[in-house]
């Protein structure tokens, strides 16, 4: 859409000419979301609208029991030390952060009482400064009030390094002061366009000043409140056993009218997705079942005549196959896949377009991933507003066979193809992983066909993605040819994501492989584009930036997505979650009850 | 008899100090890292990750981690998770009532139906009672306890709906209620491994007591005119049972360390599947106290066993 054309329509809206509404409409019908429609509006200086609730119960309580099945248990209720989603989701029962994001991908306020605007004076113009207002009356669950200096002091508490709060990334380029006790001001280095960070999400809670304080630094751990919570949420802490249970109670004070509906709320840990899926849909023992990762053929034998059903969201998760650039063979310096290096048959780029032609999504989706999956061409696939609309995915084995025929890639006489005395034979590993791994065996067959030889390799998870720098399995050190996984994009913006790819983030021996740029890819532009984008608060203009990041990694076939995941979650007939994409599972648990 | 017991109480020592050296070196040398999940987090920096490394004393040399481990060990201090920074006696305990419950039931049941077939088989031996005993023991720990597992929870749980298959520890109900409801959740479990486990030890009794039926004494004590039950309870079961109390306290702290496949399949809160969690998340203190408190359990045990064949067989003891 027209630059100018946008800009008029946020006029419009400004000036009450054209209805949120409409603007949002035509927004979809462009290929935005509503959220990215939402946060156009909130930049072009409207403010953004809160999203609607459909929360019905009109008393609080009086809704029993909520049992939730989380297969990998919470192990700790601590939400900036918190491991993995399992954690921050088991904290998000109790605290609670200034606002959280719907399925559309709004919004919502929590603990503030205004979406900051710059309508309303409180996101500076300049994008350098927010103030969030806070609500009044808020009650911590031992009686003490909420206020400003509490979201100070997490702040405080985060940013100290002896404390390894693993949030800190969002926090120690901000700065957070108090201006009366219910209202504080975030400032920025720079101009940010993703405001909405800090404080905002299931990762980013409010811890209590009075509990904490003592405990700041390197007593961390010894702070009696990261095992026995006391939050402002919807339920009081009664229980945690790590792996295995949380359990919470309806809070008499709890902020908003009418809610929790339950009165009691139990997350029990431990399992399999395949049996969790069971005890929800099939058998009904309990209300919701997380990450439901299983086949769909599966889920929709489970489905039929069950208690439950499954249930997805929306968001940016791509399963993606990342070509290395260099060459893990070839040892130098004591290091292989180095910079050094170039990768003997990918420096061909023919190899790299041919490969690409050579992944069936199609048959991915309907073979393993169903309505979890969809086909994609990106490796950034949300929001909405970030995704490219410039490129396209093919399946091809005739294609790639010509362009290898045309490169010079002669097939040999044992059928597989060679140029120069090189063979085409790529090494592809990954996490073991069902799914994954029948996607392993989709591609092996297909590059088979057009004489690629493919050896797969399996590694288990907790190898795969371990920091361990003794271990050559890493998916950082990458000592394969292709390697399969997905990153999650865990808040509605990808600055963080794309971020990665710079070329100063590449992993090598010297940063110990803690560089995130593991495909070891160089493009100037890429990271012209990535630099630009962070500072740019026009929201158009930013998503361009993304948009030609994403371009450029297409061109040069860093990637191969092979699937664009939603989130699947397993849920009781009645039971009304709120899920998004753009949020943990239990990050609207608020807003959830049962239909009567 | 003392002395026996305190010669092999001092053999214990130098050997848990072995096993723990054992240990400790395996899981050093073992892949991945406590801070995995980190790693693929975008919003975690890689600095965070070195600092938690560094406090947690990760980066140190293996013998000053050893030292250090054995030290507070030794001072009743079983170190902390690093996954969920919680005390690792403290997540043990919460562990062990569970555990305890769940494969100690299934012992007793194993024991109750092992001992009282294997001897009547004994008794009988290639009658249609042993046959049949025969093969369903041979049916029985040729399937595994995943496989007998999911079939128990599709027969009683999907498709009859009578029991659940998920062992919840906080039950919402107080007295008789309660005790019937944690009676009805063990039931598959118990089950499923208290048959595994019954099937391979009532071939063994079975065996154990054939070897003894066929001696002499047994011949003489016939011979003397003594009753069918007495020759049996008090001449053959007696020495039959040494190595079935080799057996069985062998498998003493397996009833301890859990029972992994079932403690996953039925989400049981148990060792095991702490255990299977912990190794999982490179959760090392945790895997250290677990496997630690498995080995003390064994020599222990090992233990145990000595003075029994000492009570059961006195010439044992004098050797």
């Amino acid at each position: 859409m027209l630059d100018k054309e946008l800009r008029s329509m946020i006029g419009q809206v400004k000036d009450g000419r054209m209805d949120r509404r409409a603007f949002i409409k035509r927004m979809a019908a462009v290929g935005l979301t509503a959220p990215l429609a939402n946060q156009i509006l909130a930049l072009g200086g409207v403010a953004m609208a809160e999203g609607p609730s459909t929360y019905k119960p009109t008393k609080r309580g009086g809704g029993g029991a909520l049992k939730l099945l989380w297969w990998q248990g919470p192990t700790l209720l601590n939400p900036h030390f918190a491991t993995g989603t399992k954690d921050q989701d088991g904290s998000r029962l109790f605290y609670e952060p200034l606002a959280c994001w719907d399925p559309d991908g709004n919004m919502k306020l929590v603990l503030a009482s205004e979406i900051p605007s710059i309508q309303n004076g409180l996101l500076a113009a300049d994008g350098k400064s927010v103030t969030w207002k806070l609500k009044p009356g808020v009650k911590w669950h031992d009686g003490k009030p909420f206020t400003a200096d509490d979201v100070v002091f997490t702040w405080e508490y985060i940013i100290d390094p002896a404390t390894a709060a693993i949030t800190v990334a969002t926090y120690r380029d901000i700065t957070v002061e108090k201006v009366d006790d219910l209202t504080v001001r975030i400032t920025f280095k720079k101009p940010t366009p993703f405001w909405a960070d800090a404080f905002v999400g299931a990762p980013n809670t409010i811890i209590p000043k009075h509990l904490f304080a003592d405990y700041k630094g390197s007593k961390s751990r010894e702070a009696p409140t990261n095992l026995s919570p006391v939050g402002t949420g919807p339920y009081k802490f009664v229980e945690f056993k790590p792996g295995d249970l949380v359990r919470g109670q309806l809070n008499p004070d709890y902020h908003m009218p009418n809610r929790p509906y339950f009165d009691t709320v139990e997350m029990k840990g431990g399992g399999d997705a395949v049996s969790a899926a069971r005890a929800v849909i099939q058998t009904g023992e309990y209300d919701f079942g997380w990450n439901i990762q299983v086949e769909d053929d599966v889920l929709l034998r489970l489905e039929k005549g069950g208690k439950g059903k499954t249930i997805y969201a929306v968001g940016g998760d791509t399963e993606f196959i990342a070509l290395n650039f260099t060459d893990p063979y070839t040892e130098v310096d004591g290091e292989k896949s180095s910079m050094k290096t170039k990768h003997p048959l990918f420096s061909d780029p023919a190899v790299r377009k041919a490969l690409s032609l050579l992944i069936d999504r199609e048959s991915v989706k309907k073979a393993i991933y169903g309505r979890a999956g969809r086909t994609t061409a990106n490796f950034l696939n949300g929001p909405e507003k970030f995704v490219s609309k410039n490129t396209s995915w093919e399946f091809s084995i005739e294609k790639a066979s010509k362009i290898l025929d045309d490169a010079g890639w002669k097939p040999g006489a044992d059928g597989i193809r060679e140029k120069d005395g090189k063979k085409l034979k790529l090494l592809y590993q990954t996490s073991i992983n069902g799914p994954r791994q029948k996607t392993q065996a989709i591609v092996k067959q297909a590059c088979q066909k057009a004489g690629i030889d493919v050896e797969l390799k399996s590694v288990v998870a907790s190898v795969f993605f371990s920091s361990d720098v003794a271990n050559p399995d890493t998916y950082a050190k990458f000592y394969a040819d292709i390697e399969m996984f997905q990153i999650p994009l865990s808040q509605p913006d990808p600055s963080q994501h794309m971020r990665r790819f710079l070329s100063t983030n590449v992993a090598t021996k010297e940063n110990k492989w803690q560089g995130t740029n593991f495909p070891r890819w160089i493009n100037k532009d890429y990271d012209a584009a990535i630099e630009a984008a962070e500072s740019e608060m026009d929201p158009l203009k930013r998503a361009e930036h993304y948009i030609k990041a994403n371009d450029l990694m297409y061109q040069d076939t860093v990637f191969i997505p092979v699937q664009h995941r939603l989130k699947v979650e397993a849920a009781a007939n009645n039971l009304r979650p709120i899920i998004s994409g753009w949020a943990n599972e239990t990050d609207n648990l608020h807003d959830w009850y049962r239909e009567e | 008899m003392s002395q026996y017991v305190l010669r092999r109480l001092l053999i214990a020592i130098p050997s848990l100090l072995g096993i723990s050296v054992v240990l400790f070196v395996v899981l050093a040398l073992a892949p991945g890292d406590p801070f995995s999940e980190l790693a693929t987090n975008p919003n975690v920096p890689p600095e965070v990750q070195a600092a938690l490394r560094a406090k947690f004393g990760l980066d140190d040399p293996i013998h000053l981690r050893y030292l250090h481990w054995l030290n507070a060990m030794l001072h009743g201090d079983w170190g902390f998770s690093f996954v969920s920074r919680m005390n690792v006696d403290t997540l043990i305990l919460q562990r062990l009532p569970a555990t305890l419950y769940v494969i100690g039931s299934a012992q007793i049941l194993a024991l109750l139906i092992a001992i009282p077939v294997g001897v009547y088989a004994a008794t009988k031996p290639y009658s249609l009672f042993d046959q049949i005993a025969n093969t369903l023991a041979f049916v029985g720990f040729s399937l595994p306890t995943f496989f007998t597992g999911i079939l128990f929870i599709l027969i009683f749980s999907v498709t009859l709906d009578w029991l659940p298959f998920v062992y919840t520890t906080d039950i919402k109900a107080t007295g008789i209620h309660w005790v019937l409801e944690m009676i009805r959740q063990a039931i598959m479990p118990v089950a499923v491994l208290g048959l595994f486990q019954a099937a391979s030890m009532t071939r063994f009794v079975r065996s154990a007591m054939l070897d003894v039926i066929r001696l002499d004494y047994v011949t003489t004590a016939r011979a003397k005119g003594l009753g069918q039950a007495t020759v049996i309870v008090k001449h053959v079961m007696r020495n039959a049972m040494i190595p079935v109390v080799t057996l069985i306290a062998l498998q003493m702290p397996a009833v301890f360390g859990g029972a992994i496949v079932t403690e996953q399949i039925f989400r049981i809160p148990g060792i095991g599947s702490l255990l299977i969690s912990s190794i999982l998340s490179n959760d090392t203190p945790v895997v250290m106290a677990v496997t630690f408190v498995f080995a003390c359990l064994v020599v222990l045990f090992n233990l145990i066993a000595d003075v029994l064949y000492g009570w059961l067989d006195p010439r044992i003891s004098l050797r």
